[in-house]
């Protein structure tokens, strides 16, 4: 025992090997490497009869996704529910925070943080089964309780998963504005009442732009989980697909596709973080 | 700078050799006729205490859907080969399931057992080895889907067809043809159902067969470009009536049970299930005929356990057992002596096991290929790769 200590003591180089080698190895072999993976399977083929991956370099995959309109389609609705899904979490998150940050006492503001928690304790699936119940064209909860006052289910499809993909990720985006919002002074707040800013003029030109980051942050979860998420489609989405159900859909059958279509994702998310880093919003997190 | 280069070049030999890795496993010795030389089991060991299964919903009951319906306990604790069992949605499932080598058996439909046997991931099997063999009903054996050039791959199991489920309390009046679940003005709307597989494209071609004399189809699995695209357009033109299409049996069920689904295709069992839970449901053979299922158990030519393989095949093709799962699942089933050992003494007359007419307009499931499966040379078909593409087209748009 004293010996490892001792040559670990002398050796700087031994001592960040034995720290590092089992993160890096599992970014590099996990990580790394089951993207590259993917994206070496999006130029290969299959046996039309067999299903077998045949490994012959070509770019069909790529010429079949880019050609058929669906797909297009496809790419288009998706990035439609991220975005609407974003806007909603982004809307319904912020007074929310705000309340807990600045309004509520100290100790509710504890219940409150547990209470935003306590639905990420259970489980994805029971969430949304119950969204389906609640939304049960017909007979479903939400009609039953609003029938009365001419409320109709949206039924299951595009509005469907929007509510259910808003649900499960709220917390995702409430708890780093609440973060960024209990880190701002509450002198600034002041301040800017005092030199005659109305509230509205206050959380525009003060608070926004200083939670800015924490909103970024909020919609890099919102948005790059709802972009990949099938799940709640399959089970709130009615006919509706979304990218993650093309590339479940193909990968049993035709696997170089399915890495083609879950390309996608990869592509628009490397973009969204690029134009975030350009925003500068990275560097404040 | 140094140790940064360092990480980067690590970073990258590392990826490479995953690359490479996954490059060179590949397994593509095949024999003259096609089908990948896999050997056969020549005499049967001591169980391995295990065997793991593919199948569909309904095929391996061991009481805990229904505590009366159970026939695997029995043969747990007489072989002691646990069963453990992993349901497939559709065959393309099952295909992708057989494929990673982790399963021994599987009950393959006919458009999958082809692909299973062409792409070397099922084995031939010895019926000498399966006592119950010789029990099958003579016109199952060795056909089209479960051999090659006279060589088995694998038991029948049971044969079906696919059924148009209507809702009875909801639909009037009765339907009796597929057109009710294709027709653009129908009352039910948004409350049809399809079957979430490329597959389903025959069951459009089946229904232009019997109404579109014209495009000539002669077997719904064996299109060429005109007739596909008819089919595909009149896939195109039900997709507003569709509420959901099902994969998931349960949430068919569910959705049967809720009354989001009233109408559209389905298997036997689920009308049981729904059934069983209340529902007021009832699946009909529409005068069209109907696509349906002739299944096969087959063993992986990876099989871990062949020893358990083979004694839950000779098991499943037991009277007993297979009377189990032809009443449980709504079947006809393959051993001529199941008939006798039915709860239900009518069960084998009511689902026609020994009527050779009833199943004259039943299609069973069939793997597409360029050939033509009809026997047309002068004609190229469209092959199955092309269904799953047209089938994922038609989804996503």
């Amino acid at each position: 025992m004293q010996n490892i200590s001792n040559t670990m003591h002398k050796n700087p180089k031994l001592r960040l090997a034995a720290l590092l080698t089992a993160p890096i190895l599992w970014l590099v072999v996990a990580y790394l490497g089951a993207l590259a993976t993917l994206l070496v399977t999006a130029f290969f083929t299959i046996d039309s009869f067999t299903g077998n991956v045949l490994q012959i370099f070509n770019l069909g995959n790529f010429q079949d996704m880019l050609t058929d309109v669906a797909y297009k389609n496809v790419v288009l609705r998706t990035l439609g529910i991220a975005i609407s899904v974003t806007i909603i979490c982004t809307i319904l998150a912020i007074p929310m925070a705000f309340y807990m940050a600045k309004i509520a006492k100290p100790r509710s503001r504890k219940i409150l943080v547990a209470l935003i928690l306590t639905p990420l304790w259970a489980s994805y699936l029971v969430k949304i089964y119950a969204w389906r119940t609640m939304l049960e064209p017909g007979n479903g909860v939400l009609e039953w309780l609003l029938g009365p006052i001419g409320f109709k289910s949206p039924g299951f499809g595009g509005p469907a998963i929007v509510i259910g993909l808003s649900y499960l990720w709220l917390p995702y985006m409430i708890l780093p504005i609440y973060a960024g919002l209990e880190r701002l002074p509450n002198n600034l707040l002041d301040a800017s009442g005092d030199l005659g800013a109305h509230n509205w003029h206050t959380f525009r030109r003060v608070v926004l732009p200083l939670i800015f980051p924490s909103l970024v942050a909020g919609s890099m979860f919102t948005f790059s989980l709802s972009l990949g998420d099938y799940i709640t489609a399959t089970i709130i989405g009615g006919k509706l697909q979304m990218l993650g159900n093309v590339v479940y859909q193909n990968f049993s059958i035709n696997l170089p596709f399915a890495a083609t279509i879950a390309t996608i994702p990869v592509t628009i998310m490397a973009i969204y973080l690029w134009m975030v880093r350009r925003t500068g919003a990275l560097a404040n997190l | 700078m140094q140790k940064k280069r360092l990480f980067s070049q690590i970073a990258v030999a590392s990826v490479a050799a995953l690359i490479l890795a996954g490059c060179s496993s590949s397994n593509d010795a095949a024999s003259s006729s096609g089908v990948p030389d896999v050997p056969m089991m020549e005499s049967l060991g001591a169980g391995e205490g295990q065997v793991n299964l593919v199948a569909w919903a309904g095929y391996v009951e061991n009481g805990s859907t229904d505590p009366n319906v159970d026939w695997v306990t029995g043969f747990e604790e007489e072989t002691g080969c646990k069963v453990n069992v992993k349901n497939g949605a559709t065959s393309d499932d099952m295909v992708a399931l057989m494929k990673t080598g982790e399963y021994d058996v599987v009950s393959a439909s006919g458009d999958a057992s082809l692909r299973l046997i062409y792409g070397g991931d099922v084995a031939p099997v010895n019926t000498d080895l399966i006592a119950n063999y010789a029990d099958i009903f003579d016109n199952l054996k060795l056909q089209q889907w479960n051999s090659v050039d006279g060589v088995s791959y694998g038991v029948p199991h049971g044969r079906g067809a696919n059924l148009l489920a209507y809702r009875t309390d909801i639909v009037n009046p009765a339907p009796t043809s597929w057109g009710t679940v294709f027709d653009a003005n129908s009352p039910y709307k948004g409350k049809i159902t399809a079957y979430d597989s490329p597959i389903y494209i025959a069951d459009a071609a089946l229904y232009l067969m019997a109404t579109q004399p014209d495009l000539g189809i002669e077997y719904p699995y064996a299109l060429d470009q005109k007739q596909f695209d008819a089919a595909v357009e009149l896939l195109k033109t039900q997709k507003p009536l569709i509420g959901e299409y099902w994969g998931d049996y349960l949430k068919h069920v569910a959705s049967i049970k809720s009354g989001g689904t009233v109408l559209g295709t389905t298997w036997q069992v689920n009308i049981n299930l729904a059934k069983g839970e209340g529902t007021k449901v009832e699946g009909i053979k529409p005068s069209e005929g109907s696509t349906g299922w002739s299944d096969t158990w087959m063993i992986s030519s990876k099989a871990k356990n062949p020893n358990c393989a083979y004694m839950w095949i000779n098991h499943i093709a037991s009277p007993e057992a297979n009377a189990g799962v032809a009443e449980w699942f709504g079947e006809a089933p393959s051993n001529a002596k199941s008939c006798d050992l039915t709860a239900d003494k009518n069960h084998c007359a009511t689902f026609h096991a020994a009527d050779d007419a009833y199943w004259e307009d039943v299609y069973y499931w069939n793997t597409p290929t360029e050939a033509c499966l009809d026997g047309r040379t002068d004609a190229k078909c469209v092959p199955y790769a092309e269904w799953v593409k047209a089938w994922s087209s038609l989804r996503n748009s």
